[in-house]
């Protein structure tokens, strides 16, 4: 146990032995290589599946399938100018990608990516750590990832990544409440922080993953949520290429915008992950009776599951027309963050007795009403700070006043 | 000092000053930097030392608490109204506009130092706490944080943390009535 605890910890406070910090430097090394790879295979299945999609080829020339592309790309990238434009906060300006990338890889280190090993006497877990404040780091670090875009939209020092950031920081921030909720209710289930503890909890069988425990409703939520949280389609108005240039990092160039592309990517496929972890048992799954590769079947499912979340992404931005942003905050406030705390009341009812579970439905049906009528009277009423240009009636703009505002008649 | 005697290892030794330059480095810049987004960035700094000093202690909960609260909502809220208000352009004030607050500053480190010295004086130097055990089983974990946390929000402190809550929340209709101001006929301002 002790050797268990001394290996998944990095801050090496329980004592070091010359075989534990070989472990995690070796873990860290492994884990930080097995992503950056991972990265740019999705880059380029993204590429790939998104051309088939919409008829095309797709990259094709670097290697077989075009493997090699996102490497002839980021190659390229590194060898451009580095452009700090005149107006920019330099710190700041050189700052802002390493919030985005750094916070992305300490999410991934979370992550069970396997079951237990068994090394020269000590217990590793097949994860890159396992603190106790477990899935909690998650979320602190979607709140840190949010001051890259932030600062790095602010210190460009031009007006379109500026709004792009505006936008960034009240996109991300409305979707994290749900986000929390949905992993409080994760938590209140396994009843445990860490990861580790969470992905043990579901391993007994299928009807164990907390996405069947939870009803189906948690996850929803929160793969809605989390696509908000990494800006990806359809939630991407931060990056809206016909409002915004090319959003935040429209001044970026060379290295530094190749650290937000990768950030992206690491992003994607660790929020894949969390899902998994959260929501389908992690590297649980069925394991053949074979000695010796027991190990190598839980990271095999871990696998198949994240590829299948990375291709629901890329399916998104394929299908999915982009959310105006008013569209989005009404989804987020309105939809989102009463349904994630009604169903958290409603599971946490259900733990304690089926006769608390009733009690709370109930309450949660009678706010639902509330909340239903409040909205609708909201609808009718129209408001808002005086000094601001007056809004243009209602949303989609009806026909004559457009015809009245672009003719000038009165 | 206390009777109690500890043993620090090196690394928690080395944990503890790396949290302290953090956490001073941070509140120096905080009152430094003339660009107030460069304060928010050295608060953003403090918060992280302190966070790191709450893991040390095994505090590890209230230490993504602080990551997630302070860092992660409150000073990007900052951050969002400096953004908004514009007022991240330097200003360049040549004239101390409140000369008169200087001796009410000085009374306010004087009183603020002379209570950290009486604090350290009569508890232990890095906790503040009167008396550190080691032995106690939950604390000595760090696996129970949450649920002695918990415990206590939800049973001895209970009226006053629904108490705060409710604060917060009439706070929050406060603001949204603040900011509503109703507004009757739209569709005329159009056709201006």
């Amino acid at each position: 146990m002790n050797s268990l605890l001394a290996s998944s910890d990095p801050l090496f406070l329980h004592g070091v032995t010359w075989v534990v910090a070989l472990i995690v430097v070796i873990k860290i090394l492994v884990g930080f290589g097995a992503l950056m790879g991972a990265v740019i295979v999705m880059i380029w299945f993204e590429r790939k599946a998104i051309s088939d999609m919409q008829s095309r080829i797709g990259p094709q020339r670097w290697g077989p399938f075009g493997l090699f592309q996102t490497l002839a790309d980021g190659l390229k990238l590194i060898g451009k100018e580095d452009l700090v434009p005149a107006e920019a906060d330099v710190f700041v300006f050189k700052l802002a990608p390493y919030l985005v990338v750094i916070p992305a890889f300490i999410t991934f280190a979370i992550v069970p990516i396997g079951g237990t090993l068994h090394i020269a006497g000590h217990v590793v877990l097949l994860q890159m750590a396992n603190p106790p404040m477990g899935i909690l780091l998650m979320l602190a670090m979607s709140g840190i990832s949010v001051y890259g875009v932030m600062l790095a939209g602010w210190s460009s020092g031009s007006k379109y990544p500026l709004l792009s950031s505006v936008r960034a920081s009240a996109q991300m921030i409305s979707y994290e409440a749900a986000l929390g909720m949905t992993i409080v209710t994760v938590i209140l289930v396994t009843g445990a922080l860490t990861t580790h503890n969470i992905v043990l909890s579901q391993g007994g069988g299928i009807w164990h993953w907390n996405l069947i425990r939870l009803g189906f409703v948690p996850f929803a939520i929160f793969l809605i949520a989390i696509t908000a949280e990494l800006n990806r389609p359809p939630f991407d108005v931060v990056e809206a290429e016909s409002e915004l240039v090319g959003g935040f990092h429209t001044e970026y160039s060379s290295f530094r915008f190749a650290i937000f592309f990768l950030a992206e990517f690491m992003n994607t496929i660790t929020m894949s992950a969390i899902m998994v972890t959260l929501f389908f048992g992690g590297p649980a799954g069925w394991v053949p009776p074979i000695a010796h590769l027991k190990w190598v079947f839980p990271i095999i499912w871990f696998l198949i599951k994240t590829s299948i979340f990375c291709f629901c992404y890329i399916w998104f931005r394929a299908a999915l027309p982009r959310f105006r942003y008013d569209q989005l905050m009404d989804l987020g406030w309105k939809r989102l963050i009463p349904l994630s705390l009604g169903w958290m009341l409603i599971v946490a009812g259900f733990l304690i007795s089926w006769r608390w579970g009733a009690l709370m439905v109930s309450a949660v049906l009678v706010a639902w009403v509330v909340l239903a009528r409040a909205f609708e009277l909201g609808k009718t009423r129209e408001s808002g700070p005086e000094r601001v240009l007056p809004t243009v009636g209602e949303r989609p703009i009806p026909g004559h006043v457009i015809r009245k505002l672009s003719d000038g008649e009165a | 000092m206390s009777a109690v005697t500890i043993s620090y290892a090196w690394p928690s030794i080395l944990v503890f000053v790396a949290a302290a330059i953090l956490i001073l480095v941070g509140a120096l810049g905080v009152i430094t930097y003339k660009n107030p987004v460069h304060s928010a960035l050295s608060l953003i700094m403090t918060l992280f030392g302190v966070a790191v000093a709450f893991v040390a202690q095994q505090a590890d909960f209230l230490a993504a608490v602080q990551i997630i609260v302070y860092a992660g909502a409150i000073v990007v809220l900052f951050l969002f109204v400096i953004m908004f208000l514009g007022v991240d352009r330097k200003e360049h004030v040549h004239v101390e506009p409140f000369v008169s607050q200087r001796p009410l500053a000085a009374l306010g480190v004087l009183i603020t130092v002379g209570g950290l010295i009486a604090l350290m004086a009569e508890s232990h130097w890095v906790t503040g706490v009167k008396s550190v055990s080691t032995v106690g089983t939950a604390l000595a974990t760090g696996q129970a944080n949450v649920r002695q946390l918990g415990t206590a929000v939800f049973t001895t402190y209970l009226f006053a943390f629904e108490a705060t809550a409710a604060l917060l929340v009439i706070a929050v209709v406060g603001a949204v009535l603040l900011a509503r101001r109703e507004r009757t006929v739209l569709t005329e301002e159009v056709d201006e």
